[in-house]
């Protein structure tokens, strides 16, 4: 199947909740009401039609420029048997972000979910083990935000040299020990 | 009466020991399980009751820094993810930027891509069937699929200067030209590999016995479950699905080479299980020499012609995204690419490592395990912590 009739398919099942379709990039992608991602997803593997048997990725992209600012969760679906491609997209807005999950459809998207939900803080509803990945149990926001910035402070140690310990440096004072060393990037100029 | 004898004479009895579950921490400096991964067994004696792996110890924010710098400055950072098999990184990485800004490449890098990522394939493999005879006990075909895995590592420092992170397929193109007889000695190493390594490798460690004992009944994945949690590459195959991107959706001029996809065959205990993975590593090994021995053969009869013929000035596509998919080593490679059309960064870069995924069925086929046997789970799933972690 191509994709216009992939989501001719998809609208005739579920109607309003597919909310646009988009054909004229590289791969279409069609974009599907958050509520309903989990009906589609399990729709879409079930119909011997499309048959989307294998998640290729789950990735969310962040938009705060767009109006109104938004995150989307893109799944990119794949058959085996039809050898047809089919990307689905959910918008979600950036604070406060709820997904249901997939994971009953694609046992894969367990752990894709989870890296999402690290990285860009979107609960996955309905996940069985929605904790953090890839990153330490006790860190503190979501780094892959674009409005994401890199704090100084991780448990009290410094990750960042603040402009004060900066200026201890430059004035001679050593500062760390071994590898921990902190010289100012621009000292070889000043000397 | 066999269980006094058991006891001692001291009065008590085999079946009277209670094992009350507990929890056993392996790694994440466990020597057995392929860098910093942590698992987190819950064990009833020397069943394993429950696994669950603890990942991210190698976690280097690689989709944070692909957003900061440009396109090709991406590149070094790919090589980095899957550090044992660089080459089908950054081949994966170009091949989607190409994608998303419509470049064809012309014939003759596509044969020295095709080229390298089978040398790469080679080596690749050289490691994970190596190390995992290492694992479960055999110290021996390591130190010869190590010896053999260096003379590819030649080749490549002989051509790009490099020989774990090479920075060698460009968009567009590849950083340099195979050099003046490399033609020459990748056919030495093919005949090596064919005579002494594939045979030495099949004699020592797939053939034998205790080899097989250890890994022919344990970790058995059907093929529903294996799609399910998205295998894909040798972890798939192994499983019965003769699933090959190479075969199924030709890139890089893979349409026009013979060659067969190696599948499990179930030929000791039940299809999909450790020993099935692994062979179809080791058979791949063979199919990948038959690739170049083709591929040599036709460079050697090609015009030398600029490999940077078409590798863009100012790589800056045009608004929209990619998911592209190429078939490394260890799996299927997915990057999924932004493009916002109006920065020489690209907006997002997700990449779906095919570890990732691999590492993720690994509670479900650790279930009901004995403790040893997590050992050799793991060295047939082949997972390179770097490109779990990213």
């Amino acid at each position: 199947m191509d994709a216009s009739s992939i989501h001719g398919r998809l609208k005739d099942r579920f109607g309003e909740k597919i909310v646009a379709f988009q054909s004229e990039t590289l791969q279409p992608w069609a974009v599907v009401a958050p509520d309903a991602i989990a009906d589609v997803a399990a729709f879409a593997k079930s119909d011997p039609a499309l048959a989307f048997d294998n998640l290729l990725c789950l990735s969310a992209v962040d938009y705060p420029k767009e109006d109104p600012p938004r995150m989307e969760v893109v799944y990119h679906l794949f058959s085996y048997e039809h050898r047809h491609v089919f990307v689905l997209k959910v918008h979600v807005p950036r604070e406060g972000a709820h997904v249901p999950t997939v994971e009953g459809t694609w046992a894969v998207a367990n752990w894709h979910e989870r890296e999402a939900y690290d990285l860009f803080g979107i609960v996955f509803d309905g996940h069985s083990d929605l904790r953090r990945i890839l990153l330490p149990d006790d860190w503190i926001g979501h780094p892959l935000r674009k409005d994401w910035v890199d704090p100084d402070f991780y448990n009290g140690m410094h990750v960042k040299p603040t402009q004060q310990m900066a200026e201890r440096a430059m004035a001679g004072e050593k500062i760390g020990v071994g590898p921990f060393d902190f010289t100012p990037p621009n000292r070889h100029v000043e000397e | 009466m066999s269980t006094d004898l058991q006891g001692g004479g001291y009065g008590w009895r085999v079946d009277d020991i209670d094992t009350d579950e507990m929890i056993l921490n392996m790694g994440p400096q466990h020597p057995s399980t392929h860098g910093v991964l942590r698992i987190e067994l819950r064990t009833d004696g020397e069943i394993v009751r429950a696994a669950r792996p603890h990942i991210g110890y190698l976690h280097r924010c690689f989709e944070k820094h692909a957003e900061s710098v440009d396109y090709p400055g991406v590149i070094p950072y790919t090589d980095r993810m899957d550090y044992v098999a660089s080459m089908g990184n950054s081949l994966g990485y170009a091949l989607a930027v190409e994608k998303l800004m419509g470049i064809e490449v012309s014939p003759y890098v596509q044969t020295i891509r095709v080229i390298m990522a089978e040398l790469q394939r080679i080596a690749s493999h050289c490691i994970a069937v190596g190390t995992y005879g290492m694992d479960i006990g055999a110290f021996t075909p390591f130190l010869h699929l190590l010896r053999d895995r260096e003379k590819i590592l030649d080749l490549f420092e002989w051509t790009c200067g490099a020989r774990l992170l090479y920075n060698y397929n460009w968009v567009g193109g590849v950083s340099h030209d195979v050099p003046d007889g490399f033609v020459k000695a990748c056919r030495q190493f093919l005949r090596e590999f064919d005579a002494v390594t594939y045979p030495e490798m099949i004699d020592l460690l797939i053939k034998n016995k205790i080899f097989i004992k250890r890994t022919a009944n344990i970790g058995v994945c059907a093929p529903e479950l294996a799609v399910s949690y998205d295998l894909t590459g040798p972890n798939l195959r192994g499983s019965g699905p003769p699933r090959d991107l190479r075969r199924d959706e030709p890139y890089i001029g893979y349409e026009n080479y013979e060659f067969d996809v190696v599948v499990g065959e179930g030929r000791f205990g039940p299809r999909g299980s450790c020993f099935d993975r692994n062979w179809v590593r080791a058979l791949e090994m063979k199919e990948s020499a038959k690739i170049l021995h083709q591929a040599v053969d036709r460079i050697e009869k090609m015009e030398r012609a600029d490999v940077h013929e078409k590798v863009p000035k100012r790589v800056k596509p045009a608004k929209g995204e990619v998911y592209a998919r190429s078939e490394a080593p260890r799996g299927q490679l997915g990057y999924y690419i932004v493009a916002d059309g109006t920065g020489v960064n690209p907006y997002r870069v997700k990449v779906k490592s095919p570890c990732f995924t691999a590492m993720s069925i690994f509670h479900v086929l650790a279930r009901g395990m004995m403790i040893a046997d997590i050992i050799a789970l793991i060295g047939s799933l082949d997972v390179v912590l770097g490109e779990i972690d990213r």
